[in-house]
């Protein structure tokens, strides 16, 4: 090979093997980065002390705060499961009792969940995909029992 | 009336619009003049057309015309004026029009300042240009009409704007960031019609560098209004999240910088010809893949709308007849326009390179991980979604070589420069920024290694830039005459100014997010916090009223030393239309920290308040350096060899 050739094929070798390298590293951070969305009926398939997303509808007179500090616990349920969510916190203004919310945080070894962010939608109108599918999903099953014999 | 008056508008400039795409490119083809010239008046006239109808929305939302369904569901008459024009481009189908307005804008500026173009090419750019405004007016028409009516039986009031959204950051946020995504529609233009014609040559980098600079100037001001809007008003003193939607946008940034960069490579080299027409392709495409994330609703996102499927599909269908013939006709022609020119491994030509590989392979990496959550649900893995540690990491390793190079770029020489001479240029400036970096972790106080290491190094880059920079303007202003500003070029102030918009950034990015304190505490009126020298005083609670929402608001002093520093006023509102709860954060901003304070829920049983009580290091910085970099590419712009051109 010609010397030029050559050192235009070395440089392109290296850009390339650069490239794979950088988004190779980057594919592992992202899988050490996936947060998964569980149901409140499937957290129990949920690894423990792995941080998860939990959505669903807050559970009417469920929100119990404590009267010295910031903490919070209230139950989520898709109308098929239900799981006591513990945060301390600032909840948002759109937290409400009967809404749709979501939650980052990690799943204890004894069933409670430990959130570290509440996010409840910025839209009136808007439910985040994710629990929409939940409670559809929940909703088919409960009619699917009723139609049973 | 006035909704038909719109209406008819749009379909007028949908005809318009397929007249300007269709005539002119067979005219083209057989040769006929007159169909070609069609072109420029075409495109006026389809301006003409969607800012009338513009006008008409604009109109039945500051008329309260609640007969029309946009706007029954968007406003509300208690609404102040300015939010009313806001609630425009509120919606869905408003934010469509704002994107098909801003679309024919660009067309009638291009028509209008393009008499050094030949005509051929104007005429193929406009008719470009006019068939992406069909694809959107099509959309708009028959999928998301913002002018349908409620007849016979309408609302006698609105159900009201998005308490979120009324806020001045809606009057400038989304015209300033489509002004920029939809600008580089131009760049586009250009780069199809050079692959058309096969040619692409300094010129033609010339016609497209004023356009790209003013798409990316917009953009850099679109985004980063969008940020400061989050940090004031989601109330809890976040700046950047992430989120699918913000990606969507910084993605055809990255992209667009680094096709800034190339073009300058393309003009003055005549290098990287064929990659510069693929990135001027690439800016408008992720523009659009920004649109389809945004408009489909695909992704959970805080800008998402309720939203049906067909217009997601049909998005996705116009992006993939983009994107996919822009591809196919690349493939064919790109080997026509490239020309090899040598450079060496040190050259101004190999660290344009750099930049573009970097910028391009972070823009990729953002696209995946915006993208994952899509490509998971559709293999069945599961719902996911990529949190910001994903995102971080990747840019702090792909960032930090690029901004150590933006450094040395200006100062190294086209075809070849040797290390020597780089290293003797430099090493005062980059002994320079180790100090100012060692010294910077004499402030950051008591910190884990790791951070304090973060700051030295952002603080190294930032300050390696910005001298490096301004050695580089002293050099270029002296000559054997002594020293004269007036030798530099106006384009030349731009980037300089636009490269030490970057180090401010990273300083605000970098300081904010290392040296800021953030409390979240329980306080009763009459109480007091300490925090970092700083004393909050919660003094009383106030209840006031507006015409469109109650208002309970908190009064805080903050005394430094005994010495009154800033006086804040924190408010919780409740909006009346629709019943929903807003934050309003109190902030004092200076220019080495932001006292922010914000109120959560007031605690049951007591007379405790949850609040925030934030001190942000150097936030402030992080605008300003977007205002300098915007200022910058204006600055470039405005060269006068750009006004020269002559055919």
């Amino acid at each position: 090979m010609r010397p030029l050739r050559k050192r235009r094929l070395i440089t392109v070798l290296s850009i390339v093997s650069g490239l794979a390298v950088a988004i190779g590293l980057g594919l592992y951070a992202m899988q050490q980065n996936i947060n998964l969305f569980y149901p409140p009926s499937k957290v129990s398939e949920a690894p423990t002390n792995v941080l998860i997303r939990v959505g669903g509808l807050v559970v009417k007179d469920s929100v119990k705060r404590d009267p010295d500090s910031l903490e919070v616990e209230f139950q989520l349920t898709d109308n098929e499961g239900d799981i006591r969510v513990l945060y301390d916190g600032i909840l948002p203004d759109l937290f409400r009792e009967g809404q749709g919310i979501v939650t980052m945080g990690k799943l204890q070894e004894n069933g409670d969940f430990v959130a570290s962010e509440v996010l409840a939608k910025h839209d009136e109108n808007y439910m985040s995909p994710e629990i929409a599918e939940a409670i559809k999903q929940a909703e088919a099953k409960a009619m699917k029992r009723g139609s049973e014999p | 009336m006035i909704p038909e008056i719109g209406n008819l508008a749009l379909n007028f400039a949908l005809a318009v619009a397929l007249i300007q795409f269709v005539l002119p490119l067979v005219g083209l083809a057989t040769h006929r003049w007159r169909l070609v010239v069609l072109a420029k008046p075409m495109a006026i006239t389809c301006f003409g057309f969607v800012a009338l109808a513009f006008g008409c929305l604009a109109w039945s939302f500051y008329s309260n015309d609640f007969s029309v369904a946009n706007v029954a569901q968007n406003s509300n008459r208690f609404l102040p004026t300015p939010y009313r024009l806001g609630a425009t481009w509120g919606s869905h189908e408003g934010s469509l029009l704002l994107w098909v307005f801003t679309l024919t804008a660009w067309t009638f500026a291009v028509a209008m300042l393009s008499k050094s173009l030949p005509a051929m090419t104007r005429a193929r750019v406009l008719s470009i240009l006019g068939g992406i405004a069909v694809g959107f007016l099509i959309f708009i028409l028959f999928t998301s009409n913002p002018f349908d009516r409620i007849l016979p039986i309408y609302p006698v009031d609105g159900s009201d704007l998005n308490p979120l959204l009324q806020d001045p950051g809606m009057v400038f946020h989304p015209p300033l960031l489509y002004m920029g995504y939809v600008g580089f529609s131009v760049a586009f233009a250009f780069a199809i019609t050079a692959l058309l014609e096969g040619r692409i040559d300094a010129l033609w980098a010339r016609w497209v560098r004023p356009w790209t600079l003013a798409a990316w100037m917009f953009l850099t001001l679109g985004i980063g209004a969008g940020s400061w809007w989050a940090y004031y008003e989601l109330g809890w003193g976040g700046w950047w999240f992430w989120d699918p939607v913000e990606n969507a946008s910084f993605m055809p940034w990255l992209i667009g910088t680094a096709l800034l960069h190339s073009l300058a490579a393309t003009e003055k080299r005549g290098v990287f010809k064929a990659w510069t027409t693929l990135l001027a392709i690439s800016a408008f495409s992720f523009s659009l893949l920004g649109t389809f994330l945004v408009r489909s609703g695909v992704l959970t996102s805080v800008h998402a709308f309720a939203n049906d499927p067909v217009r997601g599909t049909y998005i996705l269908i116009f992006l993939g007849v983009v994107v996919g013939a822009s591809l196919v006709l690349f493939a064919m022609r790109a080997t026509t326009v490239s020309v090899t020119s040598w450079f060496g491994a040190v050259s101004k030509e190999a660290f344009f390179l750099w930049n573009n590989l970097l910028l391009a392979v972070a823009t990729f990496m953002v696209l995946i991980g915006t993208l994952q959550p899509i490509i998971a649900e559709l293999l069945n893995l599961g719902q996911v979604s990529v949190g910001p540690p994903y995102f971080n990491l990747i840019f702090n390793i792909l960032m930090t070589p690029l901004i150590f190079l933006v450094a040395l770029g200006p100062v190294v020489r086209w075809r070849e420069y040797d290390l020597a001479s780089l290293l003797s240029h430099s090493k005062l400036a980059l002994a320079a920024a180790l100090l100012i970096a060692v010294a910077s972790t004499f402030f950051s106080g008591d910190m884990p290694l790791i951070d304090n290491a973060q700051v030295a190094l952002g603080v190294f880059l930032a300050a390696w830039v910005i001298l490096m920079q301004l050695k580089n303007w002293y050099q270029q202003a002296s000559g054997p005459s002594g020293f004269n500003a007036k030798r530099v070029k106006t384009s030349y102030y731009g980037m300089i100014i636009a490269h030490i918009g970057l180090a401010v950034t990273v300083v605000g990015v970098v300081l904010s997010s290392h040296w800021s304190v953030e409390k979240v505490i329980r306080l009763a009126p009459g109480q007091v916090y300490e925090i970092n020298g700083y004393t909050f005083s919660f003094n009383a609670i106030n209840n006031y009223s507006a015409s469109n929402y109650d208002a309970i608001q908190g009064q805080f002093k903050i005394a430094q030393d005994g010495e009154v520093v800033a006086e804040l006023t924190p408010e919780k509102r409740r909006y009346h239309a629709s019943g929903q709860w807003m934050t309003e954060a109190g902030i004092d901003s200076n220019f080495t920290r932001d006292l922010y304070v914000s109120m959560g829920e007031q605690l049951e049983n007591s007379d405790d308040w949850a609040i925030r009580v934030y001190i942000k290091a150097f936030v402030f910085w992080l605008w300003l350096g977007c205002i300098m970099m915007a200022t910058g590419g204006l600055i470039a712009m405005l060269d006068k060899r750009y006004r020269k051109v002559r055919v």
